[in-house]
């Protein structure tokens, strides 16, 4: 269960931005979860109210934004939506694709009440 | 509520006029942290020419045994350190240590994965002036360990033949992640009649990896010398590189 430890880094990196704006408090974090991240976005919702308390975030809610996996074909070109364990070109069916989403692990936004 | 003079506020409602909620877009990994911290190993390993792989397997998928067989075989070829994840004990490091070559142990406790800060500091504790190969064995587990950049230069992931032949599918971002796929205990492969080597690289390559699937038994030392040859020519690229681009001494350094 490693989304303890993302989500303390979240927190870590939301707190930073809040006091960076002089924010007392932040009211929501944005999060965008990819399939292919390794992270299980309703383990890391599970996971935030814990490694929240007693932090600025507190009462922040945790949206989680989740995007298909999406592959570029480098051989037809073709751009096809995939399984995570399925990652041939939909098209083609070859394997040298590039993933154009499903894979970010990343803070959008924070959004903070300022005084 | 009074537009002029705000006659209506009262301490319940003064926040929705004083605090207007401001959305700061950030754009950044989660794992920030942990990713510096990673690239700061890895450029500790590249000034010193050092090879680094970061072992991954489910427990109990022979880690620890093809580490003990490499040395065996290559002690004399390169000089390695070996860094053992575990939740508790010393065990492994302790089998490593019978070989002649050091071991540092990392015991996580309860958590599930190695990451950067933590080979970091293990890294404290050598000179990699004295190393040329480190082996870095995480916790056995095929979830967490994947989303955790060390700063190594390859995973090494490990898939043995007591386990279903469609683990890559089951685990896709941690064999995604693997630059070789090592199938062990194949020794065993006759009595297991249910794995079956050509499902397992087909599972594999569905994940759009072109990684290495390599067939051996550190038990019974077969097709081990393929994995040799892998880590050699991993090793002597890092080599190479080391004489192409030569760090800047201390003095010109403008980020430390």
């Amino acid at each position: 269960m490693h989304e303890l430890s993302i989500c303390h880094s979240l927190l870590d990196r939301a707190c930073t931005v809040a006091s960076e704006h002089s924010a007392q408090r932040i009211l929501a974090i944005t999060v965008r979860i990819g399939p292919l991240s390794g992270v299980e976005p309703q383990l890391l919702a599970q996971a935030f109210p814990m490694a929240s308390a007693g932090t600025a975030a507190e009462a922040a809610s945790l949206v989680i934004e989740t995007l298909p996996v999406r592959l570029l074909c480098e051989k037809c070109g073709a751009e096809s939506e995939a399984l995570p364990n399925r990652l041939l070109c939909a098209r083609c069916g070859d394997h040298r694709t590039r993933i154009t989403s499903g894979d970010e692990l990343l803070m959008t936004s924070v959004k903070l009440e300022t005084a | 509520m009074c537009d002029t003079c705000g006659c209506t506020l009262t301490p319940g409602n003064a926040h929705l006029v004083r605090a207007a909620p401001t959305t700061i877009p950030v754009l950044e990994n989660l794992l920030r942290a942990n990713n510096d911290q990673a690239a700061h190993n890895r450029v500790h390993f590249e000034a010193h020419g050092v090879l680094t792989l970061n072992f991954m397997s489910s427990p109990g998928a022979g880690k620890t045994l093809l580490l003990e067989a490499t040395i065996a075989a290559l002690k004399h070829e390169f000089r390695f350190l070996v860094i053992e994840g575990d939740l508790e004990t010393e065990n492994d490091a302790a089998r490593i240590r019978r070989h002649g070559v050091p071991a540092i142990q990392i015991t996580t406790g309860s958590a599930c994965h190695l990451d950067a800060h933590l080979v970091h500091r293990a890294l404290h504790q050598v000179d990699l002036r004295d190393v040329d190969v480190v082996l870095i064995e995480n916790v056995g587990n095929l979830v967490c360990p994947a989303s955790f950049d060390l700063g190594q230069h390859h995973h090494v992931a490990l898939l043995s033949t007591t386990e279903g032949d469609d683990k890559p599918a089951k685990y896709p971002v941690l064999f995604r992640a693997a630059d070789v796929v090592l199938l062990t205990k194949t020794d065993l492969l006759p009595v297991l009649d249910d794995f079956d080597a050509a499902r397992a690289e087909l599972y594999l390559r569905a994940l759009a990896s072109e990684a290495p699937l390599l067939a051996l038994s550190a038990k019974r030392n077969l097709g081990l010398e393929a994995w040799f040859d892998w880590l050699r020519a991993r090793h002597a690229a890092v080599q190479d590189r080391r004489r192409k681009f030569r760090p800047l001494p201390a003095t010109h350094r403008v980020l430390d």
